[in-house]
């Protein structure tokens, strides 16, 4: 791949990124969250279609113009994504042809079918008869199938994102001695991961990504631990943080989480465990970790809005309380803004007064009707102590950018006077003059005195903004730093795990 | 979408803030289904030579419209809060076979039976919206499943024969007019409510500084209105007065459109059709207020048995058959969305008002059934089809 550039509204996601792999190699692709991993593979398996970036991609000696996903496998190419796509109803059988059944006449082949994908799974190393119903599979039999789906089509380059995220330890070994097999057998293989232990033991060679640049290609035997992270998130502070009168020592504790768990309801798998953690008026406490680490789940825990069992003590104020629905968590003077701006956030076909009053109902004067002159002038005072930009409020939410969007959102949890304001992702998707806006009204309600949790992917806005910063790995605080000692060389190192 | 343009919609919708805000005090959409209907009813005029538009078939077709009308009402809210009732035509039959039993074999007055007629709405309300919030269950199948109980409870009730033989008071609720006194005394009350309303609503605003459309416009628009409402109730009057269920129809869009658009739970509803996982993020009980819209839904469907039982002074236990088609389709010709979060009721009054008028027309033209049916299903798809359109070109 060469020198491709990839924009997406106002975020450039990759600017000028050349790669090269070499045939029958395992080849580990590195970076921050956000560093254009994903990105660089959706160009490459053609989710995103030639002519929606520059550059260009060259398998074996031809330029490929990659148009969708079936023009990527006829080049050899097939990418296995975080998210498994297989349909859990239908056999492994009927998953791993979909698409191109064998056939005879009319007709689907079922015998040939069978036999073919149970050569297919020998050949991964799976003993399983391949009429079985891909749903009674375990997660790590269903990444297998993907596999033995990718080795159908003869693919020549394998593309893995996270495959062992969610994965137990017996599992993982089982894809690794997969891989490796496969590499004696001439398949390129691209593997994105987080894990270090996993990129040491398999790799050949590793290509570090930082803000959708390559920053290099280097043999893993002349790297070591410390050497990947310092190549990950060594950059300048080139963005410019607003600045705030830092909070003179430690305002009174306002949240305090004592051992708290959290348990899937689906599986009862255990998402977060033993978290201890005070929170105190008037500071930003940014909660740092890659992705899975449990940054999501502890957070939306917090507002009653994960679906699951909780253990342990949540204190606001020194009193004890349960929160199990959002309502509980308002009622305790908690406002959330998830991550998931365009999903979980915005009523996209409602309009912008709508999306900023609709969980401040309640607190707008009149009994049995909303008045709806109280209600526009609320919307007002907000529109203009935020600076969005609006023709009207009247407008539907879906008209405005990213970041206004984002304020609106903001608009909407600031009216319920919130003690505690939670974040999750407040600058995913934003451009970077929008973001500063944003930080500065997150600095001006710490000033008044409101406690803020911020979860962020990129560390220097976690640097840059918060006060204290836990890091969070598989579901534990792995470690607390004070802003003054912080660097993201130390945040990396206990998100990754590894001790100092 | 490029951010270059977003940027410029932004901009053009700051520039012509007033024409912008001239079509949303209007509401395009709802003008839409005006002119449509007004279209209507001067081709079915011409078709009739002239039988039409007369005051007492004016007067019939109100009277007609009333069972879907009502039930359209709260049909529309609950497609709004991204539901579906297909239970509501076996509802009425229910409702209405209550009714006669309690008036013939039980010898009840008549306000009793009024009484257990909401509470039977009510009660299936909930039970269809218990199961489709609190249980999980598709509300299409729950009330797919209860249009059959319902039905067969009917059938149970009334012994699979028709009952008749009403209270005449019973009956004065179907097929009764008030006096063209009344009616006018109704009328000038309503208007200078309607005035009170509007001129307040529109000086609490300016009295906070915020932007209204011009005078004339306002004034236009009110004038507009009254203008309707005089046309109307004086060619009642010309026949025989309102009849007694147009009235009740009224005064339930009054009050549910007041729901729908100035109570906490009517707004909620939009918010839970336009994104239900983001509703119960903000704080909203999502289960709580679909059960609420299904139990009104419930009880407008009871109503629409008791005007439709009083009408015919008899229970079928055929009655309300394929109510939920026509209700579904007035709220979705009215600009109702099944994705959820879009629709009005002033639009589903109009859509019931449109198929009425085709029911109506056709059989003055003695088209024969067959042809009905499939002029009926052609209306809908191309309603829809035009909506789609339009959505797919404002993207």
């Amino acid at each position: 791949m060469n020198n491709i550039i990839k924009e997406f509204p106002g975020v450039k996601a990759l600017g000028g990124v050349s790669f090269k792999v070499k045939k029958g190699e395992i080849h580990a692709l590195v970076g921050e969250n956000g560093a254009g991993k994903s990105t660089l593979m959706k160009v490459l398996s053609g989710v995103y279609p030639y002519g929606t970036y520059t550059g260009s991609i060259t398998v074996e000696g031809k330029v490929q113009n990659i148009q969708n996903t079936s023009d990527a496998e006829k080049a050899g190419i097939s990418i296995i994504f975080q998210e498994l796509s297989l349909s859990s109803n239908l056999s492994i059988a009927e998953n791993i042809f979909m698409g191109d059944e064998p056939t005879k006449g009319m007709l689907i082949d079922w015998d040939s079918m069978y036999s073919r994908a149970n050569e297919l799974l020998e050949l991964v190393g799976v003993r399983l008869d391949s009429n079985v119903l891909v749903k009674n599979l375990g997660i790590g039999h269903q990444q297998m199938v993907e596999i033995a789906k990718a080795l159908r089509t003869d693919s020549k380059i394998l593309v893995l994102d996270e495959p062992t995220s969610a994965l137990s330890n017996s599992e993982i070994n089982m894809l690794m001695n997969l891989l490796e097999k496969l590499r004696d057998q001439g398949v390129t293989c691209i593997y994105i991961s987080h894990k270090f232990d996993e990129i040491f033991r398999i790799a050949d060679r590793v290509t570090i990504l930082r803000d959708g640049q390559t920053i290099d290609t280097l043999s893993i035997d002349s790297l070591n631990e410390s050497m990947l992270i310092n190549l990950m998130v060594g950059r300048d502070l080139n963005q410019r943080y607003p600045e705030r009168k830092r909070g003179t020592g430690k305002g009174n504790p306002i949240l305090e989480l004592k051992n708290y768990s959290l348990f899937d309801y689906k599986e009862g798998k255990e998402r977060l465990h033993k978290i201890n953690f005070s929170l105190h008026q008037g500071e930003i406490l940014g909660i740092a970790g890659l992705m899975g680490a449990g940054r999501t789940e502890l957070v939306s825990s917090l507002f009653g809005a994960f679906n699951g069992k909780s253990e342990g003590q949540i204190m606001i104020d020194g009193k004890e309380i349960k929160i199990n629905c959002p309502q509980d968590a308002m009622k305790q003077g908690i406002s959330f803004i998830t991550e998931d701006r365009k999903n979980l956030g915005i009523f996209p076909v409602l309009s912008i007064k709508e999306n900023m009053v609709i969980a401040n109902l309640d607190n707008i004067p009149g009994k049995v009707m909303v008045q709806e002159s109280e209600e526009k002038l609320l919307c007002n005072l907000f529109v203009d102590s935020l600076q969005i930009k609006i023709g009207s409020t009247e407008n539907k939410i879906t008209s405005l950018s990213g970041g206004n969007q984002q304020k609106v959102i903001l608009g909407r949890w600031l009216m319920r006077k919130p003690k505690i304001l939670i974040l999750d992702e407040p600058t995913r998707g934003i451009d970077v003059g929008a973001k500063y806006e944003i930080y500065s009204i997150i600095n001006r309600l710490v000033e008044h005195g409101v406690a803020v949790i911020m979860v962020s992917s990129e560390l220097p806005e976690i640097l840059g903004m918060c006060d204290r910063i836990l890091v969070m790995k598989d579901g534990t605080i792995t470690g607390e730093v004070l802003q003054e000692e912080a660097t993201q060389e130390k945040i990396m190192s206990f998100a990754v795990g590894g001790s100092v | 979408m490029s951010r270059e343009n977003t940027i410029q919609l932004e901009e053009t919708n700051m520039n012509k803030p007033g024409v912008n805000s001239l079509l949303k005090s209007i509401n395009l959409r709802s003008l839409i289904i005006v002119f449509a209907l007004i279209a209507i009813w001067i081709s079915l005029q011409i078709a009739t030579d002239g039988t039409f538009l007369t005051s007492r078939n004016i007067s019939l077709l109100f009277r007609q419209m009333t069972p879907i009308g009502i039930i359209s009402i709260g049909m529309v809210l609950v497609i709004v809060a991204g539901h579906i009732d297909l239970s509501v035509g076996s509802i009425v039959a229910v409702s209405g076979a209550i009714a006669a039993v309690m008036q013939t074999q039980m010898q009840m007055g008549t306000i009793p039976t009024i009484i257990a007629l909401l509470l039977t709405g009510l009660i299936v309300g909930v039970i269809n919206g218990y199961f489709s919030t609190f249980q999980k269950i598709p509300p299409f199948i729950v009330t797919l499943a209860t249009m059959l109980v319902f039905r067969g409870v009917t059938l149970l009730i009334t012994g699979g024969s028709t009952i008749s033989g009403m209270n005449p008071s019973f009956k004065y609720i179907g097929d009764g007019y008030v006096s063209q006194l009344w009616s006018t005394i109704i009328a000038a009350i309503g208007i200078l409510f309607y005035l009170i309303f509007e001129i307040t609503k529109r000086r609490s605003k300016t009295s906070k500084g915020m932007n209204v459309t011009s005078t004339n416009w306002f004034a236009l628009k009110l004038i507009a209105v009254c203008a309707i409402c005089v046309l109307l109730v004086s060619t009642m009057n010309n026949y025989e007065g309102i009849p007694i269920p147009v009235i009740i129809m009224a005064a339930i869009v009054i009050v549910v459109t007041f729901i729908s658009k100035n109570t906490r739970f009517g707004r909620r509803l939009y918010a839970i059709g336009g994104n239900s996982e983001a509703a119960r993020l903000s704080g909203i009980n999502v289960n709580k207020e679909g059960l609420k819209v299904f139990a009104l839904l419930g009880i407008l469907s009871a109503i629409s048995g008791l005007i439709l039982t009083a009408r015919l002074d008899a229970a079928t236990p055929a009655a309300g058959n394929q109510f939920e088609f026509d209700a579904i389709s007035a709220a979705i010709i009215g600009g109702a969305s099944f994705s959820g979060g879009q629709g009005t009721v002033f639009g589903a009054v109009i859509g019931a008002l449109i198929m009425a008028s085709l029911n109506n027309g056709m059989s003055i033209l003695n088209i024969p059934s067959a042809a009905q049916f499939i002029l009926k299903g052609l209306v809908l798809l191309i309603a829809v089809w035009f909506d789609m359109r339009g959505k797919i070109k404002g993207k």
